[in-house]
């Protein structure tokens, strides 16, 4: 989780989903996942619907299967914490591979995993799809207040600026030699966190002193006033339809 | 700490989420003012800073790595309520455009990394701050003990949210060991860290670091050598007696390999089936001899965090009187640079 934050996840493309509308995109992300979430242990197999509904929106927005799956492994630390879940998880037991494993913790740790695989891969389609600037559009006009969405614009515009600054001080010190192996030889990476900062904060208030001159009143103008059309709601429900009809027929099956 | 999709169940994750949004609401009223026109493009950069603080990789034990997760930084140079806003926005963008946690573990994910760590952590500095002298030294030492106890704090949240919301029948005090032991030991990099970050910026640019807005400039200077000794000895003191109290709490309970072999010996024993429970299911006693202690735990921690968070909510509205007063130099964010 240490590095690569800097680099955000968009392919670019022309694809229906790269061009639909951020605020339905976003509302479509979100009610997906929302369906990936609450769909109960019991239906295993709801998830291999799931898995089929994202297969065909990765289809649509023409990215590469390889790419999204490399980009899904920020969830692994998790996923490690998830194989030991049967061990350390009670309730009645079970024979696996000649093991002793909780019954309960083994449907848990599959259910898990099966939710955080698809809600990170439902993220990086999203991510690889929207630039940061329309997610936080579509944010707004889903009514997340404007203060929010603004100040994560700036973060994000100036995000690459700043892990420049910080990269080019990792640069100067591995020159001069630092090479830090304990916690006591922490202090130059904890003055280089103050120097940025520093840096940072002024770097601010140049740029609002630069933006006032230049008329900001407030409010960041928009350059992109397209709003979703009704088709495009219709399609983002879509993916929300086809996973809740997932559950619905695995609940059926599992019921016969 | 990005936990993703499905970890909790969902109706904690409805529940953490409106308890983040409400506190998350409260604070961008409090800021509205500053926030107005002028300290946009501002908080923007500082969330850019606690984002590529976050990539800061310090050394934990010889070959491991930590990294600092930076809320009681922002706390502290940035005042509670712009700092929680500042992390949760680092965290609503690392979930919606670095796929970095999970977007319906958002509600738990803003709460234990942004608002627990930033307005918790806070109410811990703001604490320790009157136990330690009224000069720069104790601002450098307070900040780094609320910051390192503010990563165990969110930890132990993560721990009480598992004890509601657990999607398996792992025991809490099994998940309260283990969380809170590894957040001991990253604590002191992110106390260590915080120290030195905050003292660096109280050396050259003291009017930034909200947190010591109370000291002149002759306080500020005041840094005995000594103070960051007695610092690294107040820093091991209070991880040896935490480390000791989880040790004890966590060692009533057998480990992971021990309880597959008792329980192949008692297999035949009927046990309630765990996932057969409603929403509050009671995983603090399931399968657990010490379950008295475990709810004792639970529920000290559980009031400890809130208190602590009412605490720093209550110190983030509070400060209206304050700027008022004529002469006191007003938030810092309030003041133009004097640099």
């Amino acid at each position: 989780m240490g590095a690569g934050h800097a680099h955000a996840l968009y392919v670019h493309g022309h694809s229906p989903v790269h061009a639909m509308a951020p605020e339905a995109k976003v509302a479509a992300a979100l009610a997906f996942v929302a369906c990936v979430a609450l769909t109960p242990a019991s239906v295993p197999w709801a998830f291999a619907g799931h898995a089929v509904v994202l297969a065909v929106v990765i289809r649509v927005a023409r990215l590469k299967p390889g790419f999204v799956l490399a980009r899904a492994t920020v969830v692994l630390p998790f996923i490690l914490f998830v194989f030991l879940l049967p061990f350390v998880a009670s309730g009645e037991r079970t024979q696996v591979l000649g093991m002793s494993v909780s019954a309960a913790g083994l449907i848990a740790a599959r259910t898990i995993l099966c939710k955080a695989l698809i809600g990170v891969t439902l993220s990086v389609v999203l991510a690889a799809t929207t630039e940061t600037t329309a997610i936080m559009r579509g944010l707004n006009r889903l009514r997340v207040p404007a203060v929010f969405t603004t100040i994560a614009t700036f973060m994000l515009r100036y995000l690459e600026t700043l892990t420049g600054e910080l990269g080019r001080m990792r640069i100067a010190m591995t020159s001069r030699g630092y090479d830090p192996r304990w916690l006591w030889q922490a202090k130059p990476i904890a003055s280089s966190a103050g120097a940025l900062f520093i840096r940072s904060y002024e770097r601010g208030e140049r740029v609002h002193a630069a933006m006032l001159a230049r008329g900001f009143d407030g409010t960041m103008p928009s350059m992109d006033d397209r709003r979703a059309s009704r088709r495009e709601w219709a399609l983002a429900a879509l993916p929300a339809l086809a996973a809740a009809v997932s559950i619905l027929v695995a609940s059926i099956l599992a019921g016969l | 700490m990005h936990a993703p999709d499905g970890f909790l169940t969902a109706g904690t994750a409805v529940a953490t989420g409106a308890i983040s949004a409400g506190t998350i609401g409260l604070a961008l009223s409090r800021t509205r003012d500053t926030l107005a026109d002028k300290q946009v493009p501002l908080a923007g950069i500082a969330a850019a800073f606690i984002f590529a603080a976050q990539m800061f990789n310090f050394p934990v034990l010889a070959g491991t790595t930590g990294h600092l997760l930076g809320g009681a930084l922002a706390a502290i140079l940035l005042g509670p309520s712009l700092g929680a806003i500042v992390v949760t926005v680092v965290v609503v963008v690392q979930a919606f455009a670095f796929a970095d946690g999970g977007l319906t573990a958002l509600g738990y994910n803003t709460l234990n990394m942004a608002i627990i760590t930033a307005f918790g952590g806070y109410a811990l500095f703001v604490l320790l701050r009157k136990l330690f002298p009224a000069n720069g030294a104790g601002v450098v030492a307070a900040s780094g003990l609320a910051a390192g106890l503010s990563v165990v704090l969110s930890s132990l949240a993560f721990s009480l949210e598992w004890l509601f919301g657990a999607t398996a029948p792992v025991p809490f005090d099994r998940v309260l060991g283990a969380m809170v032991g590894v957040h001991l030991l990253i604590g002191i990099g992110e106390a260590v860290i915080t120290a030195l970050a905050v003292g660096a910026v109280l050396s050259a640019r003291p009017d930034l670091v909200f947190g010591a807005r109370d000291l002149s400039r002759a306080q500020i200077d005041d840094r005995p050598k000594v103070a960051m000794r007695t610092f690294g000895v107040a820093a091991v003191l209070v991880v040896v007696v935490l480390a000791t109290v989880v040790s004890q709490f966590a060692g009533g309970a057998p480990d992971g390999l021990e309880r597959v072999a008792q329980d192949q010996g008692f297999s035949q024993s009927a046990v309630d089936h765990p996932l057969g429970s409603a929403l509050f299911a009671d995983y603090a006693t399931s399968g657990v001899t010490n379950e008295k202690l475990s709810l004792a735990i639970a529920g000290v921690g559980g009031t400890l965090i809130v208190t602590l968070v009412l605490a720093g909510l209550f110190l983030a509205v509070r400060r209206r009187p304050d700027d008022a007063v004529p002469g006191e130099p007003a938030s810092h964010v309030d003041s133009d640079s004097s640099g």
